[in-house]
């Protein structure tokens, strides 16, 4: 065992406490400002004492926006169901091909699997700006512009390569051997990967979906671009509050709170297996 | 029950030849152990029978038919691994009955056939754990359990023993012979043990660089090495080999130890002016009294005592270092001079340059012993 002294336990409590003030204080702030009004917002000096109101939430809620030019039509409901739809729906597609093809990448090694493995890779290095503009036209051609299908296809530029090579880092991890002797008893080698490789990466694949969702979540630029009002997903939304008028502090603030919302909820939930899946050595027996 | 034959097996890995053109049969119900240093190519071989590598060239045949385009799963095989390979995320239960689901039996006889391996093995009131709940012995005997399971006419032990402490090698080493011969199956057997090998094996293949070097019963291996590398391998404490030129006297070929005649009846009289190494037995090695005939004068060095023998370092007047066995609590000198007297009738001879086995004065008269 391990001792610790009084003066380490007060030293490691204070800089737990400034670490988490340094990285909660922008979320906290957002947090208070999504219920203020504009004008308590950017009073100045700023106060955290204020009278709450949930003007904000209720002008996101049922999608009019009161400001001093009028009322404004926003689709912010529609953009966080878009942003649910997209994000979930890239997950799945990433996870139905990515998955498959990690296990053949980690156990297969066949021509040309380094080169096509990395080159998937690749698609995360360049410029999001660089190939979109190429991809509009095509869009346009092919008349997947502002369609959902589109969209999902372009989020696998983004899923994709993130679960391919997370996952395969898991599948690698397992013991060959422990798949062989699956194999020896007489399996085939498709209930070998249901049945060893799936369940053994399973926290893997769980973490890799998990940050896949969130960087789709997260995406701005593509949507921005390749979709019209009604398709467009939370991050392309919020751009409606920059009104004539104004910037809609407050609502931006609520609307952040109601996005990041899902992605906190679930990061939450499935802390235990990111912790698990991204710690090395996890599927080892 | 089945047989194994294995033709002209070879196996490349880049550059490195780690299976060099192997061939070997298993007659059927046999258990032959592939023994030899690590780095020999047993595991690659057994893996190659099991049916998860490929071979570059030659041929694999069980029970007659070429296993060339058999999946692993098809080839009614049971093995059992040296880092165990359980299933960590099943129950020592459903890592038994693997086996046995695959060929979709009901059940019951799923569970009866996991109740019975389980019993056998002295597992049966840890089937619900994990293996990770599971001490290292435990691990083992589950996986031996999983290979059994299925009673498959073909049983490929990879070094099962490796992982587990000493008391319980031990144990299962006189367990397994029992368990093997119930099983009925044909047993190909990997150990780095000598022991092992000389207690399980109906044979025991000797392999070494990706070949195998001497194949035959463990006294034929014992009695008569093929080469030196094989009798160092097999015999605890190793044998002691000593540069020596046989001479022919008027009683027949003799070698000289520290000017002290040792007569070598047998040994054919070609040996005689080659340079040869003879390998001494350290058993068959006795301190006797100064003056006795062909007494050795030494000079204890060391000793060492085990639990059932004693073994002693003794230096000759050459300077030379000889061990010497015998068996515990009977006497012998523990420090000064002393004299050692070796019978020539135990004694290989190898060629000092090919190192291979010359003759062996015990081997011939074993054959003349079983011809009479």
């Amino acid at each position: 065992m391990e001792t610790t002294s009084t003066f380490e336990k007060i030293f490691r409590g204070t800089a737990l406490l400034l670490i988490v003030l340094f990285f909660m204080f922008p979320i906290l702030w957002i947090f208070l400002m999504s219920f203020q009004t504009n004008e308590t917002i950017l009073r100045i000096p700023p106060s955290v004492v204020f009278t709450p109101t949930f003007e904000n939430y209720q002008a996101l809620i049922t999608g009019k926006l009161t400001s001093a030019a009028g009322t404004l039509d926003i689709a912010f409901m529609r953009n966080l169901g878009n942003s649910v739809f997209l994000s979930v729906a890239s997950v799945a597609v990433a996870l139905v091909l990515g998955v498959p093809a990690a296990y053949a990448f980690a156990r297969h090694k066949f021509r040309g699997s380094e080169d096509i493995a990395f080159t998937l890779l690749s698609f995360r290095f360049a410029p999001p700006l660089l190939v979109l503009l190429p991809l509009t036209q095509y869009f346009q051609w092919l008349g997947l512009a502002d369609t959902y299908f589109g969209l999902i296809w372009v989020y696998q530029l983004i899923c994709l390569p993130l679960i391919l090579w997370i996952v395969r880092g898991y599948f690698e991890d397992i013991s060959a051997d422990v798949e062989y002797a699956y194999r020896i008893a007489g399996h085939s080698w498709f209930a070998t990967f249901r049945k060893i490789a799936l369940p053994l990466a399973g926290p893997g694949i769980a973490a890799a979906g998990l940050l896949a969702f969130i960087f789709a979540w997260n995406n701005f630029v593509f949507a921005l671009v390749l979709a019209s009002a009604d398709k467009q997903p939370v991050t392309v939304g919020a751009l409606a509050f920059v009104t004539a008028s104004g910037i809609q502090y407050g609502q931006i603030a609520a609307a952040i709170v109601l996005s990041i919302t899902p992605t906190l909820a679930i990061a939450l939930y499935a802390q235990r297996y990111l912790v698990e899946g991204l710690s090395l050595g996890a599927v080892k027996g | 029950m089945t047989t194994l034959q294995l033709k002209n097996i070879v196996k490349r890995y880049k550059s490195q030849t780690v299976l060099d053109d192997l061939s070997l049969s298993v007659a059927d119900g046999e258990t032959l152990v592939l023994f030899g240093p690590s780095g020999a190519g047993k595991t690659v071989l057994l893996r190659m029978v099991a049916g998860v590598i490929e071979p570059d060239e030659g041929q694999i045949l069980i029970g007659g038919e070429d296993m060339a385009e058999v999946d692993a799963e098809h080839r009614g095989i049971g093995m059992a691994f040296q880092n165990f390979a359980l299933f960590p995320h099943m129950s020592a239960f459903d890592n038994i009955a693997s086996p046995l689901t695959a060929t979709r039996s009901s059940k019951d006889a799923i569970a009866a056939g996991v109740q019975k391996v389980a019993k056998l093995l002295k597992i049966d009131h840890v089937l619900s754990h994990h293996p990770k709940a599971l001490s290292n012995g435990q691990k083992q005997r589950t996986a031996l359990a999983r290979a059994l399971a299925g009673s498959p006419p073909l049983l490929l032990l990879d070094d099962p023993l490796r992982n587990v402490d000493a008391k319980l090698r031990f144990e299962m080493r006189l367990e397994l012979p029992r368990l093997l011969a119930a099983q009925g199956a044909t047993v190909v057997y990997v150990t780095q043990d000598y022991k092992e090998a000389m207690a399980l094996g109906d044979r025991i293949a000797v392999m070494s660089q990706g070949r195998i070097r001497q194949i035959g019963t463990p006294a034929e291996i014992y009695l008569a090495p093929a080469d030196i590398e094989i009798a160092r391998l097999f015999g605890d404490p190793t044998i002691n080999l000593l540069d020596v030129v046989p001479k022919e006297g008027p009683d027949g070929i003799y070698v000289e130890l520290s000017d002290v005649r040792i007569a070598l009846p047998g040994m054919p009289g070609a040996v005689v002016g080659k340079s040869c190494v003879i390998g001494l037995r350290p058993e068959a090695i006795v301190f006797t009294k100064a003056g006795a005939p062909g007494a050795i004068p030494v000079a204890v060095e060391a000793e060492t005592p085990l639990n059932e023998k004693t073994v002693t370092l003794v230096m000759t007047m050459r300077k030379r270092e000889v061990l010497v066995s015998r068996p515990a609590g009977t006497p012998g000198p523990a420090s000064g001079p002393a004299h050692i007297a070796v019978d020539g009738r135990t004694a290989f001879l190898f060629d000092k340059q090919s190192g291979a086995l010359i003759a062996s004065a015990a081997a011939s008269m074993t054959r003349n012993g079983e011809a009479a």
